[in-house]
């Protein structure tokens, strides 16, 4: 299943690199929830511009990275490889959550890593795709995704609601 | 010459990969019956070619950047860096022209 642009965020939370629980939506504030994973190179080559983007909005909006991938299959998407990430990188300025069960993934329909959602104050889905238009240039800076939440953060409604995701397919579990 | 592009269809990559191929191919003369396109769709299927995943690119059964030592094969996306240091889902197009350079020259 998947939710719809305008439907409420599901009451789902998940744990970050270092056990604390995050849920999807907290109320007033906008969410943006971007699956991606460890081994995708469109994730990787996405990641800076979405940290760049959570420290730009900080204090305006959340950002969580949530890791749905198949761990069996793909273990480099693993707990303990994603805690190994970010303890590597220093740590991140915002939480990696692992949706162990896939629960998240098939609650919003997630279809590649990356794939962004972002969710308004009131926890409702306003955009839906991809950060911007070409995960190989780093200068489109998240710009489909910065004029979703600037749009949101002003009141308004994006005027690119969705667009289509870009990246590998999420690993689901046999 | 033989030239193998092996992908896999959960990476959205392999268009790219092709038409950088069949570039290449051009660029450096070499007739596009070398190549052979070929579809990876189990991991048995992955483990029988040797596939560490999607696009991989062989000349002459020569990875044209050859996986790290212990990387396993499977169905998964390789992740590439080109020369400017870039992330990327392919491999650098310059690489691959050079390559094929390399084998063409030695093959001559």
């Amino acid at each position: 299943m998947s939710i719809a642009l305008g439907e409420p965020a599901p009451d789902i939370a998940l744990p970050d690199t270092e056990g604390e629980e995050h849920a999807l939506h907290a109320s007033g504030t906008p969410s943006v929830v971007v699956f991606t994973c460890n081994h995708c190179p469109y994730a990787l080559a996405w990641h800076d511009r979405l940290l760049d983007a959570a420290g730009d909005y900080a204090g305006r909006a959340r950002f969580l990275l949530v890791n749905p991938n198949d761990a069996e299959r793909y273990p480099a998407d693993s707990y303990e490889a994603m805690r190994e990430r970010v303890r590597g990188d220093g740590g991140w300025p915002v939480p990696y959550l692992r949706d162990e069960s896939q629960e998240a993934a098939r609650e919003l329909g997630a279809r590649t890593t990356p794939d962004v959602f972002v969710f308004d104050g009131e926890g409702r889905l306003r955009y839906r795709g991809a950060a911007d238009a070409d995960h190989m240039d780093a200068s489109q800076n998240a710009a489909w995704l910065r004029e979703a939440l600037d749009a949101i953060l002003a009141g308004g409604e994006p005027d690119r609601p969705e667009t289509e995701p870009v990246g590998c397919s999420v690993k689901w579990r046999a | 010459m033989r030239v193998e592009l092996l992908w896999w269809e959960g990476c959205p990559s392999h268009p790219q990969a092709l038409a950088d191929l069949r570039e290449a191919l051009r660029e450096e003369g070499i007739p596009e019956e070398a190549l052979e396109v070929r579809h990876i769709a189990t991991e048995t299927e992955a483990e029988e070619a040797g596939f560490p995943g999607s696009p991989t690119i062989r000349i002459d059964g020569e990875d044209v950047s050859p996986p790290g030592p212990g990387e396993p094969l499977g169905l998964t996306c390789r992740v590439y860096r080109l020369r400017d240091g870039r992330i990327s889902p392919v491999p650098d197009p310059e690489e691959l022209r050079e390559r094929l350079r390399r084998v063409k020259e030695r093959t001559a």
